[in-house]
């Protein structure tokens, strides 16, 4: 019972490994060069996932702070710690609310972080995919390239033609 | 204007980028000068910042006004200012040598080349001089993007070892993005001093999830320095690219990411967890070794000259990664200075292989057939790159050696004493096998001979253009310039070194 | 007692040739200016170490420091009565090699003279470097240097027997300075924290253990290939394919006296006498150049080619010095730094001799030379002296400094090694004499030559009689040499 828990009480690393290995195996594995890339596409989204997942906290919700929320009044003291502990400093810590998110927007009014998923892990991951689909996009048209020059995109079927010298 | 130096010297090839990559298409002319022109004005800020570092201690430069450890902070310290200087002017020299080179080999992309060509000095010089830990990522990215391009613009066997370093680079930058991930759970920060700063005040040193990012960083930053046996990306890559590409890739993409490595290691991780809590000294030395010997004898077996050299990196990438790991000041200060001094030596040999190829049209070592007759000049720049590989008196390599030898005597690691030792004498067979060539001719007369070279030396190959001469001869004298000032630069090192304290931690 | 002047003199002795390369390659066009330069430098040189000497004589040192290259390590000069003696030895030498090379280079008409002349300057300034060198980097930097520069006159002729020998050449020396010395000296440096100044009573004593001083004196001893001790002696025949004023002046005087002399330094000033004596090393070298003696006299005898010979020969007088210097006495000391002059007047008229007769003949082998002597009679007279001064005869300079190693030997006790010095006389007798007598007392139908004389190139003979007159002149007066290495040897003997 206790494998179970300690994959449940963590399934979302234990998803993201997987998916991880799913396309590390393309990647390795497959000959054909666009299914390559298919797994190394696979493989950069299982760390975004793994990204996006440590921002998640039980009962948050999306970091949006609405006008009425900033100016009104509003308490969060007795809010129950029930979610998973992230230790996020503008999550958890009020120590180091200074650098807090919320904070610095409206100084004067207590915003607890954990009402809100971690807003920083989407904006990396953001510029993550874009990475991703930039490397996806040289790797593609890398690949037009050798079907253009070689005539074929199977990897062992390159290795042959420079072999035998063609 | 000199306190936004450490933006500008990353801006300056940035914006020229988008200056070639629009005007370029249109008028080409324009490609060339505005590359050297940005480039030398990111040699003059890399001038401004070390000067700055020396004079004022390290430099905090914030981006976009948001403090840290929130915003994304440049901070540049003793060994990130003269690390992004040595980028820059290597970034510069290559960019001299790329005027006819490019138009050559490349003649209908030429905006394209040098839009990515600045692209990745951007990137490099931003790895260098950035203190964020997912900033760094991008900057990674970004500059391997562009290596994969400006490789894949080769013939045939560039574009598939171009493949084969998009996947590889790929799986590198992810583990290191993963290990980035690991680190923010447990710290909560980016900032990669901030980093360090949390795992102490949370003393979460021991935790799994620390050693687990340490390893995936450290993996994926061996993968991306081709830290053998991880290297399988990089002698076809460097050796079938433009010559432009391999070089400016083969001095400084596996030198920043020993940069990095060494950054990740003492600013984020820092000295005590790496070498007294971890104690993995023993294996990675010994690791460095094998690194040394494979790179070494199999630049023995390579008959193509940038193939070799490429080989020779993975063995240089070797003394680096084993320099550090020594833990202690010298081996480390060694490193460093050998990052550096390397960097220079390899754009040397490179530039010489470029000129060699364009000169000949040929690939492998035959191509040199008496060519101390024919392009003396090339052949002076060459030597002078060639004692400093092999590590002669008073050429920046063997200065990097004595430290290097220094830390491993110091330290006790015979094992990589030996392994440099014999690298040493391995790069001396290697370069005296090319001088011999250059020397003697591929068949030398069997008897009194010699009076048939000066006949010979009418035909064949002449000196190199002057845009390519240039920047080998410059190369070549800084080589011996780093070597006779080695002292000031080890001065600037050991403002970064002495700050950790090795003597507690080694054995 | 021994004060020290700072002056810029030895820097400039050293650099004067270095500096003369520029000349030399820009008058490549004009032969006659070009080797004027180069006898200009020469002068200047040898001008600029004489001008040291009667400072030398009177006990001072005279030092400069150039560049602070390390953080406690400095390239620097200091001029004693070691490097004293053997600068003056190069350093004139240098001025008849270079008449001698007019003679030579001209009468076959090599190519390349230009480069030729030019690296031979480069490697005087190396040897002048060695001799002068004030710590053991800036004696490794010039060391360095000379292995390099003397690398394109070894293969000058550019053909496939220079590239295997050039091979062998670099292989050794380079093998054993970056394998052995390198790592020797940085260990050394590691230990000691020190500069790495050579002082006169060493400074490694009270630094490193016994084992570790036996690996040292081992690494450095054979770590100085140039000096040529079995088994790291293969080079020096190798490099005999160079042109014979390169044989003459760098196989027998600069290059290998360089080896030599980097053992002498290391053993004095790096390790001192005193701690030599401490960990009991006199009999495994002396030992070690014993046989290296005797083997090198036994293969001499065997080889028909006259300046392998003569490279063999080179090798066993090498291990003298060596044998001297390890007996750790003062004798012994003083007969082995005069042998370096003195052997090196006596060999360099012997090569001299070869290669006028290959430049007059064409012939390089002893079986070829029967009756030569009524040919070229000036040689082959000046052989013989050559001769004498190496078997150590009187009426030649070579005598002292045999006579002093023999006295060393006898008063240490080391009998062996008085008997390992009268077999190799003998030897050396035995593989020298005959050349001699076949040359001029051959029967009538057994001489290969005519009995008309037709000598070398003017030049050559010149310069080979000179050194020929200077070994019997530095018989009756072996000054300046005995009160240098005398003085040298009392400092070593000091403690």
């Amino acid at each position: 019972m206790e494998f179970f828990e300690a994959i449940s009480a963590k399934f979302n690393y234990w998803i993201y490994v997987i998916i991880m290995m799913i396309g590390l195996y393309a990647m390795i594995a497959k000959t054909n060069m666009v299914k390559k890339l298919i797994g190394m596409s696979v493989f950069q989204t299982a760390i975004i996932l793994f990204y996006v997942s440590i921002g998640v906290k039980d009962g948050a919700t999306i970091p949006i702070l609405y006008h009425d929320q900033v100016h009104a009044d509003h308490h969060h003291d007795d809010h129950a710690h029930n979610g998973e502990h992230y230790d996020t400093p503008h999550g958890t810590d009020h120590e180091t609310d200074e650098y807090g998110y919320p904070s610095r927007h409206a100084p004067d009014v207590v915003i607890d972080g954990d009402d809100f998923a971690n807003p920083l892990v989407h904006v990396l991951m953001l510029t993550a995919i874009v990475v991703g689909v930039s490397t996806l996009g040289v790797g593609l048209a890398i690949t037009q390239k050798l079907h253009r020059e070689f005539g074929t995109i199977e990897e062992n079927e390159i290795h042959d033609m420079i072999k035998s010298g063609k | 204007m000199i306190e936004q130096a450490p933006a500008l010297i990353l801006l300056f090839p940035f914006f020229a980028s988008i200056i070639v990559a629009l005007a370029g298409i249109r008028i080409q002319g324009v490609c060339f000068p505005i590359t050297v022109i940005s480039m030398a004005a990111s040699v003059l800020s890399g001038i401004a910042i070390l000067g700055q570092v020396v004079n004022n201690g390290a430099i905090r430069y914030r981006l976009g006004g948001w403090e840290p450890p929130m915003g994304i902070e440049f901070r540049i310290d003793a060994l990130g200012a003269l690390v992004a200087l040595a980028v820059s002017v290597v970034g510069l020299l290559t960019a001299i040598y790329s005027k006819r080179q490019v138009p050559a080999e490349t003649p209908d992309k030429i905006s394209q080349y040098y839009t990515l060509y600045l692209l990745l000095m951007t990137g490099l010089i931003g790895m260098v001089i950035t203190g964020d830990a997912f900033n760094l990522f991008v900057l990674i990215e970004v500059s391997a993007l562009t290596s994969y391009a400006l490789i894949a613009m080769g013939p045939r066997r560039a574009t598939l070892a171009a493949y084969k370093y998009v996947i590889m680079g790929t799986i590198g930058a992810s583990f290191y993005l993963l290990g980035v991930g690991y680190l923010y759970i447990k710290t909560g920060s980016l900032n990669m001093f901030d980093i360090h700063e949390q795992l102490i005040a949370r003393g979460i040193f021991d935790a799994t999830a620390v050693l687990v990012a340490f390893i995936l960083i450290t993996v994926g930053v061996w993968i991306k320095m081709a830290f053998f046996p991880l290297h399988a990306w990089l002698p076809n890559s460097y050796a079938y690219a433009p010559t432009t590409s391999s070089a400016v890739l083969g001095p400084l993409v596996t030198k920043v990411m020993v940069y990095v490595m060494i950054r990740l290691t003492f600013t984020v991780f820092g000295a005590d967890y790496t070498f007294g809590r971890l104690d993995w000294s023993d294996i990675v030395v010994w690791m460095s070794v094998a690194a040394i010997l494979a790179g070494s004898i199999s630049a023995l077996a390579q008959t193509d000259l940038r193939k070799m050299l490429a080989y020779l990196i993975i063995a240089e990438v070797g003394y680096m990664v084993g320099g550090m790991w020594l833990a202690n000041d010298m081996g480390l200060i060694g490193s460093i200075y050998h990052i550096i001094a390397d960097a220079f030596m390899t754009l040397c040999v490179f530039l010489f292989a470029g000129i060699i190829f364009t000169q000949t049209g040929k690939r492998d070592l035959n191509a040199l057939d008496g060519l101390f007759t024919k392009m003396p000049l090339t052949m002076v720049g060459f030597l002078v790159g060639a004692f400093s590989l092999i590590g002669i008196p008073p050429t920046a390599g063997f200065f990097s050696k004595w430290y290097l030898i220094q830390g491993g005597v110091a330290s006790g690691h015979w094992e990589y004493v030996i392994a440099l030792l014999i690298s040493s004498l391995i790069n001396a067979v290697l370069f005296f096998r090319i001088i011999e060539i250059a020397y003697f001719g591929i068949k030398p007369a069997e008897g009194h001979g010699g009076h048939h070279h000066e006949e010979l030396s009418e035909e064949g190959p002449t000196e190199a253009s002057f845009s390519m001469l240039l920047p080998l001869l410059v190369t070549a004298a800084m080589l011996i310039g780093l070597g006779l000032y080695n002292r000031d630069i080890v001065a600037i090192i050991s403002d970064f070194v002495s700050q950790f304290n090795f003597g507690v931690i080694s054995r | 007692m021994s004060s020290s002047i700072t002056s810029f003199t030895p820097v400039l002795a050293a650099l004067v040739s270095l500096v003369a390369v520029l000349p030399i390659a820009l008058l490549g066009r004009k032969p006659n200016l070009r080797e004027g330069a180069t006898f200009l430098a020469g002068i200047i040189k040898f001008g600029l170490v004489l001008s040291m000497l009667p400072t030398i004589l009177a006990g001072s040192t005279i030092e400069y420091t150039l560049w602070r290259i390390l953080p406690n390590i400095e390239i620097a000069f200091r001029v004693d009565g070691l490097g004293m003696l053997f600068g003056i030895v190069a350093s004139s030498l240098w001025i008849v090699t270079s008449l001698y090379s007019i003679g030579y280079m001209r009468g076959l008409k090599e190519h390349s003279q230009t480069r030729f002349y030019s690296f031979f300057a480069v490697s005087l300034s190396a040897t002048i470097g060695v001799a002068f060198a004030a710590n053991l980097f800036t004696l490794y930097l010039f060391y360095e240097m000379l292995s390099l520069a003397t690398y394109p006159l070894v293969t000058h002729h550019q053909d496939k027997e220079a590239r295997t020998g050039g091979r062998t050449y670099l292989t050794y020396l380079l093998s054993t300075s970056i394998g052995f010395v390198l790592p020797a000296l940085i260990f050394v440096y590691v230990k000691t924290g020190s500069s790495l100044e050579f002082a006169s009573d060493g400074f490694l004593s009270g630094y490193i253990g016994p084992s570790e001083g036996l690996i040292l004196v081992l690494l450095f001893t054979f770590g100085f290939a140039k000096a040529g001790l079995m088994p790291f002696h293969s080079w020096l025949p190798g490099a005999m394919v160079a042109p014979t004023p390169v044989s003459a002046l760098l196989h027998a005087v600069a290059v290998v006296k360089v080896g030599v002399f980097c053992i002498l330094r290391v053993y004095s000033g790096v390790f001192g006498i005193e701690f030599l004596k401490e960990l009991d090393v006199a009999s495994i070298l002396t030992w070690i150049a014993a046989i290296t003696i005797v083997t090198s006299s036994l293969i001499a005898l065997t080889q028909d080619n006259l300046k392998r010979r003569l490279a063999f020969s080179t090798i066993g007088q090498l291990s003298y010095i060596i044998l001297g210097m390890a007996l750790l006495a003062p004798q012994g000391a003083t007969g082995s730094m005069m042998h370096i002059a003195m052997h090196a007047f006596g060999k360099i008229t012997l090569f001299f001799c070869a290669g006028a007769i290959f430049e007059a003949t064409g012939k390089k082998y002893i079986s070829q030379m029967v009756g030569i002597g009524k040919r070229m009679p000036i040689t082959m007279a000046a052989f013989f002296i050559g001769s004498l001064s190496v078997v150590g005869i009187p009426l030649a300079g070579g005598f002292w400094s045999k006579f002093s190693l023999l006295q060393g030997t006898a008063e240490e006790g080391h009998y062996w090694m008085l008997v390992t010095l009268l077999i190799s006389s003998l030897l050396n007798a035995a593989y020298f004499f005959p050349i001699v007598f076949k040359a001029f007392f051959c029967k009538p139908g057994e001489s290969q030559y005519e009995d008309k004389v037709e000598e070398a190139h003017p030049a050559a003979v010149i310069a080979l009689s000179v050194t020929a007159i200077a070994t019997v002149v530095f018989f009756f007066i072996p000054e300046p040499f005995y009160s240098l290495a005398e003085s040298a040897a009392a400092q070593f003997f000091a403690f």
